[in-house]
């Protein structure tokens, strides 16, 4: 398929036939079902988390431990792989191959569908932030911490950080692959907001080792712990994303206004 | 004819921005929200997580520096870009309801900690010492010198209505102590530091009297430094800056 004649076809896709709706092609529908769709797995995760965390999850060396919680984390490590992988490949087998000749009316599409992915990106690094990473706190507290793996680590390192990395390459491979000003050149905002929270892999190491040889006790203000705010500091770049995404949005509102 | 394609055009065009700005909200909100809890939770996180960690030395001072690198990075865009004093506000209001929200239900539903040990320190009228001074005096380098300045300065007077009653002395066992501290005690966790257990036992910890209102004037220096460096930053990666090759 010409190039040309696949962003026609995407445009129309995306826009249906009718000519006020060709200029509005967010989809909403799929908006929401990202963002339930996400919020729910999460809550689910959390009743879950509610029942074993504690009933089942004190000790690793105790066998429930294996059934109830090592059973999880192999089926996680083995999903976040997959979906991984099934992600790039998608977006790398659906790109355009041919970034110059397409319309502001595609492009403006694949904005919007750009914000879902961002959308997601940043849900995910919320519930790890907001209701991951202290719950983590409060059962630390209660417990005293004994072997790397807890149910609450569980949930953090081993699903939502690879869903931070899912969602995260996901949007910068959306943008790299499908938006022209982003074919050729990284836009450092971005690089650093989505690069950011992925670089709190190596303190995950740091932690484990500090905690394993120096002390137990989960003091959340310990320098161990300080390596893993760059997930949150790295989110200022968001503000240049957001600039970006408004100011190449309004350019390409206008030239579809004069066409319309 | 041509009126009417203009209307038509300026219709489309508002209906289109409209939907920018409604589909931006949510990674705004996701992003600010997510982003200022978790930093605060992995570096100064005890001190807002538990009410006997709410000492005379350090929550109110290393608390309020580490919260205003967000308020006031994010201040930076949205005033230069869109003259809109409201970030610092904004960014507080939203950290103040997830905190409750993480609060509730980790700590109290989750971890089964009574709220009153938990409750989460007050700042959203020291947000708004900082955008009034940057609306009446529409200069950063006054905002940093005089608001900042408040915001780190007031902490303490802001949150006595809610700590006045946690810091009455009781005598425990022969020990004085506050209310906070018996607290702590009667849940016993994995992470309380030595200087928080015997800080109010009348020991010579200090060279002079005045603990609280010298912490608050330090605090006070350091969040003016924190909201000049801050707001460096995120006018820094506000910029549109692209590169090559990473």
């Amino acid at each position: 398929m010409s190039v040309s004649a696949h962003a026609f076809h995407e445009a129309h896709d995306e826009a249906g036939s009718d000519a006020s709706a060709r200029v509005a092609p967010i989809r909403w529908a799929t908006y929401f079902k990202v963002l339930i769709g996400i919020s729910g797995g999460f809550f689910l995760y959390r009743l879950y988390l509610q029942q074993y965390a504690f009933s089942v999850g004190l000790d690793y060396f105790e066998p429930e431990f294996a059934v109830y919680w090592m059973r999880l984390f192999y089926a996680q490590i083995a999903t976040a792989g997959i979906v991984l992988v099934g992600v790039v490949a998608y977006l790398w087998q659906t790109r355009d191959r041919d970034l110059a000749h397409v319309t502001p009316e595609v492009e403006l599409a694949r904005y919007f569908k750009w914000i879902t992915w961002l959308c997601a990106y940043t849900l995910v690094v919320f519930i790890t932030g907001v209701l991951g990473a202290e719950s983590d706190a409060a059962w630390h507290q209660v417990v005293i911490r004994d072997t790397d793996f807890t149910p609450t680590h569980i949930e953090i390192f081993y699903l939502c950080v690879p869903a931070i990395i899912i969602t995260g390459i996901g949007s910068f491979l959306y943008a790299r692959t499908r938006l022209p000003m982003h074919s050729k050149r990284v836009f450092l905002a971005l690089a650093i907001a989505i690069g950011g929270p992925i670089l709190i892999m190596p303190n995950v190491g740091f932690n484990e080792w500090g905690h394993t040889f120096f002390y137990a006790e989960e003091v959340f203000n310990a320098p161990i712990h300080w390596g893993f705010s760059i997930l949150g500091l790295a989110l200022l770049g968001l503000g240049g994303v957001v600039t970006h995404i408004i100011s190449r949005m309004k350019e390409l509102i206008d030239e579809v206004a004069a066409r319309t | 004819m041509s009126t009417t394609n203009a209307q038509s055009r300026a219709e489309i065009r508002a209906r289109l921005e409209s939907t920018v700005d409604m589909a931006l909200m949510a990674v705004i909100i996701f992003a600010v929200a997510g982003a200022t809890v978790f930093v605060m939770s992995v570096t100064i996180g005890d001190w807002e997580f538990w009410v006997d960690w709410k000492d005379r030395r350090f929550w109110p001072l290393a608390p309020v520096a580490a919260l205003l690198i967000f308020p006031a990075g994010l201040a930076a865009a949205f005033w230069s870009r869109f003259r809109l004093p409201v970030a610092c506000t904004a960014v507080v209001l939203l950290y103040s309801l997830m905190r409750w929200l993480s609060t509730y239900f980790n700590f109290h539903v989750f971890g089964d900690f009574p709220m009153s040990m938990v409750w989460p320190s007050i700042f959203i009228p020291l947000a708004l010492l900082i955008d009034c001074t940057l609306v009446i005096t529409r200069s950063v380098f006054l905002t940093g010198l005089i608001g900042a300045f408040l915001w780190g300065l007031l902490v303490y007077p802001v949150n006595w209505p809610l700590l006045a009653a946690f810091h009455e002395p009781l005598v425990h066992n022969g020990e004085m102590l506050t209310a906070a501290d018996l607290l702590g005690f009667e849940y016993i966790r994995t992470g309380l530091p030595e200087y928080v257990r015997v800080v109010e036992r009348s020991v010579l910890r200090t060279f002079g009297d005045a603990v609280t209102p010298l912490t608050a004037v330090f605090a006070g220096f350091v969040c003016t430094l924190v909201f000049y460096i801050s707001w460096a930053a995120g006018a820094a990666l506000n910029r549109q800056v692209w590169v090559k090759k990473l």
